[in-house]
This record gives C-alpha cells, structure tokens and sequence, in this order.
C-alpha cells in the first residue's frame, strides 16, 4: 500500500528532525541544510535511490528529497553533457519546486499582511 | 540506592526525571503524524499527476509546487505557523515547511519594502539550503565525472 510506506517513511524521516530539535542546539536553518547535504550524500553513495522506489512521496517530501533531486540532477546531468553537466543538472531538476517557492512566496507577500506572533 | 522517604521533594525530582521522556515522546507522535501526513497528501498529488500524464520527472515536480503553492498559502493565512508550534519537525522537514521558509520572512519584513524587504527576505532560510544543496550536489557531480573519467 504506498499510502502507509509514504506515511511511515515520511513520519520517521520527520521524527530525525525531531530528534536534532529536542536533543540538540541547532538552529531550524542549520537543520534544514543538514537535511538537504544529507539527501545528496545519501544518494551519492546508492542509499537513497532505494528509500524513493520505496516510500515514494515519503522520501521525495522531505528536504532530503530536495536534496535526492539535486544529486540525481548533477549525476544525470554528467552523463549527458560531461563536466559541465554537474552545474546543470541539479538545478533543472529542482527548477519547479525553486521556481515556486520564490514566485508564490512573494505573491503571498503581496497579498497577505504579516500576523501577530505570539 | 539507598532508602530514601517519600518526601514532596523527593516526589517532585521523581516527576521531573519522567516528564521531559513523555514530553518528548509527544513531540516525536506530533512529527511523525503531522509530517506521515504530508508525505501521504504528496502521495495523493502525485497519483493525481499520473492521470495528467507527467513524466517519471514533471510527475514528482508537479507535486513538489502543489505542496510548495499550499505551504507559501496556508503560510500566508497564518494557519502553518500554527502548525508548525503543534507538530515542530514533522511540518519544518517536508518541503511544505522550506514554503515555510520562504514565505515567512517575506510577509514578515514587509515594511523593509519591496527589495530590500521582501525580495531579500525571501531567502533567509532558502539561501543556506539552495547554497549549500547546489553545491555539495556539484561536488557529487564532480566526483562522479572523475570516478567515471577512471572507470571508463
């Protein structure tokens, strides 16, 4: 059921970036990075590529999914164009999700006004 | 250990030493359910995807800007915030929380104006994960290029 395994993979993978939070000092910024580095290592060296047949959205949703595109990008890109693909590759692949981060970003920057913290 | 009364002290060192196991025990439930969630929302996404015929690559980017697109809005009605104090990790790591990131600062800094203010602002979070993302993904590249230079 691929529902379950992207619930389950997804959770655990969320409950390490508990983890760091509750038992660590980081700050959210350098979990993150830690999160996306770690998706690129990971799928450097063969381990990840699995985790996505898996678990589907479960690994491609967290940001070491972020980082599983940006590595598969720059390897892919090698084969196609060489050296010069490892600049390519990474950021085609992630082009969409970077694109729209920024552009809805700042439409919702536009449209809405900042809310009260508390 | 020796033989200690059961004073109101005593008691009390005794709650403090369980608490903080039961409160992290929660923290782990609420980011395993609330991030198990978004994971299975993109699963569903995609599914969709599949039927609007996207390739084994558009698939997965079409469903990564759904996310992001709910992520910067729910960011902007206030409600992920909101979120994001119930559930920590579990809305921060999937990519609904770099959304987050994003969008957050942006709205947040207004008054800085339109450049300086949200233009910049919008990368407070997403600079040091594009950075460094981007680049140890080169490097991977790189030293893919070499070791196959080698192999071949």
């Amino acid at each position: 059921m691929p529902f379950i395994r992207a619930f389950v993979v997804g959770g655990l993978i969320c409950c390490v970036g508990q983890a760091l939070i509750m038992n660590t000092k980081l700050t959210n910024a350098r979990i993150l990075v830690i999160f996306v580095v770690s998706g690129v290592l990971l799928t450097a060296v063969g381990l990840y590529k699995p985790l996505v047949d898996f678990a589907g959205a479960g690994a491609t949703v967290p940001l070491t999914g972020f980082g599983y595109s940006l590595a598969m990008g720059a390897i892919e890109g090698v084969n196609r164009y060489g050296l010069i693909g490892a600049f390519v590759g990474g950021v085609t692949r992630t082009a969409a999700g970077i694109t729209a981060a920024v552009v809805f970003g700042l439409i919702n920057a536009l449209l809405f006004k900042p809310h009260m913290k508390t | 250990m020796s033989r200690q009364p059961y004073t109101a002290a005593r008691y009390r060192q005794l709650v403090a030493d369980v608490t903080p196991s039961s409160r992290m025990l929660r923290g782990y439930v609420r980011a395993f359910w609330v991030g198990g969630a978004i994971c299975t929302l993109g699963q569903f996404i995609s599914l969709w995807a599949e039927k609007l015929n996207l390739g084994e690559i558009t698939n997965p980017m079409f469903t990564t800007s759904v996310l992001i697109f709910l992520g910067t809005t729910l960011t902007g009605l206030g409600v992920y915030d909101r979120i994001g104090k119930y559930a920590g990790a579990g809305s921060a790591i999937p990519v609904t929380g770099f959304a987050n990131s994003v969008a957050a600062p942006a709205i947040e800094f207004q008054r800085e104006g339109a450049v300086t203010g949200v233009g910049a602002r919008l990368f407070t979070l997403a600079g040091p994960v594009l950075a460094y993302g981007i680049a140890s993904s080169v490097l991977v590249g790189v030293i893919y290029w070499i070791v196959r230079g080698w192999l071949l």
